[in-house]
């Protein structure tokens, strides 16, 4: 994909974000290739993680465009250090087990939603354009994230223990999904961002649906974690980028 | 290496007519709606294509595919371009393609609603047809199959799975 747009850095550091996003929770997903708990299940964790491998490729590609510095999609992914990341640090947490990785696929693909479908009208139209497509994408990785949810949160004592203490464990790291600065409200004020403001209780009501559904509790808490947005990670996330990154490191400018 | 004359955008259909998605090889790109626009100018050739889905791993091999047919009928000189807007929609697909599919033993997609995606908390009402026996008593097994673009159903009535392509 190329566009060729102007210059934008506002506009590069967004798709920057929403790019590291996709992209890190896609890297999350994939330590679940041969260990989900059904052979479906591994089919479509790895299903979902392609969709936002993909989105993240389109995103940075378009970052990397509007940056105007020339760098690609790889350069992006594979030669920034940590502090140069820009994403939530939700997508970055452990997966913790199975009921953990559904929480917050819940709660990022409840998020997704809404902003995707916000995106597609952007006033820039090449996130627009990625927007309609992952707008589509999401749909289905909410759809499964629900029906997880309410098996394991109705289900059994055991399952219902873990979903919840799995939703309590991530629950404090969505509400960085939703926070502004001055970048993202003049990028709202020229219509090329979503508004967060208007993207949290569309989020609220889905997640709240859900859980009632789940007969799981919304957890209660004050502790809002933050900094992802500022380049400031948590522990987990160091190695996370190793994993992701060695192999390209190690072998500069290597083909198939 | 043959040359042979400038072609038309009728010439170049023409041979785009033979590459088909990897993934599903009874379709080619035109039936799924992936080719976007062809057009020529002189012997310069532009090839539009869309993805299905934004991490569709075909693409490179589409591209690659696109370019080598083209090369193998004497017009090497391709430019393949992706284009992401307007999004690809199974509603692209054609009555061909459809047909085709049911025949490889896959489910062909319904027709999406208009208006925005629609997305549904609980059980689908969609009615999925078996494609080797015709019948409606089928049920989904799982949503997400070995492409992104379809799920896994079985049949109830002759017992057989079967894929099913999702309407996106």
């Amino acid at each position: 994909m190329s566009t060729t747009a102007a210059v934008d850095l506002d506009v590069a550091q967004y798709c920057l974000r929403l790019g590291d996003d996709a992209l890190v929770l896609a890297q999350r997903l994939s330590e679940w290739s041969a260990r989900s708990p059904q052979l479906e299940e591994d089919v479509a964790l790895m299903n979902v993680a392609l969709d936002l491998l993909g989105q993240a490729r389109n995103l940075l590609t378009l970052a990397g465009d509007r940056e105007g510095r020339g760098r690609s999609e790889d350069d992006l992914a594979f030669l920034r250090d940590e502090t140069d990341f820009v994403n939530a640090q939700i997508v970055e947490l452990d997966n913790g087990d199975f009921g953990q990785t559904m929480a917050r696929q819940l709660l990022v693909s409840a998020y997704h939603l809404p902003l995707w479908q916000a995106l597609a009208s952007s006033a820039d139209e090449g996130l627009a354009g990625i927007a309609g497509k992952a707008v589509k994408e999401v749909a289905y990785h909410l759809d499964h994230a629900r029906s997880w949810l309410v098996r394991l949160g109705d289900g059994t004592e055991e399952s219902h223990r873990r979903a919840q203490a799995g939703l309590d464990a991530v629950w404090p790291y969505a509400a960085e999904l939703f926070e502004t600065d001055e970048l993202l409200s003049g990028l709202v004020e020229r219509g090329v961002a979503a508004d967060p403001a208007r993207l949290e209780p569309q989020w609220r009501a889905t997640v709240e649906a859900v859980l009632a559904e789940a007969t799981l509790k919304v957890p209660e808490t004050t502790w809002r974690p933050s900094g992802g947005r500022r380049g400031q990670h948590t522990e987990a996330f160091g190695y996370l980028l190793a994993e992701m990154q060695h192999l390209h490191r190690s072998h500069p400018g290597g083909r198939w | 290496m043959v040359t042979a004359a400038a072609p038309t955008a009728e010439d170049v259909r023409a041979v785009l007519g033979e590459v088909v998605d990897p993934e599903i090889p009874v379709l080619t790109i035109d039936d799924l709606g992936v080719l976007r626009d062809v057009e020529v100018d002189g012997e310069h050739v532009v090839v539009t294509i869309t993805p299905t889905y934004s991490g569709c791993p075909a693409m490179d091999e589409i591209r690659a595919d696109v370019r080598s047919a083209l090369a193998r009928a004497g017009w090497p000189d391709v430019e393949v371009r992706t284009v992401l807007s307007p999004a690809w929609t199974t509603d692209w697909m054609s009555d061909d393609g459809r047909r085709k599919l049911r025949e490889f033993g896959i489910a062909p997609p319904g027709r999406r609603a208009d208006g925005p995606v629609l997305v549904q908390l609980g059980p689908r009402p969609d009615v999925v047809a078996c494609p080797q026996c015709g019948s409606a008593e089928t049920e989904e097994l799982t949503r997400f199959a070995s492409t992104s673009c379809k799920s896994m159903w079985r049949c109830l009535a002759c017992r057989e799975p079967f894929d099913h392509f999702k309407a996106h």
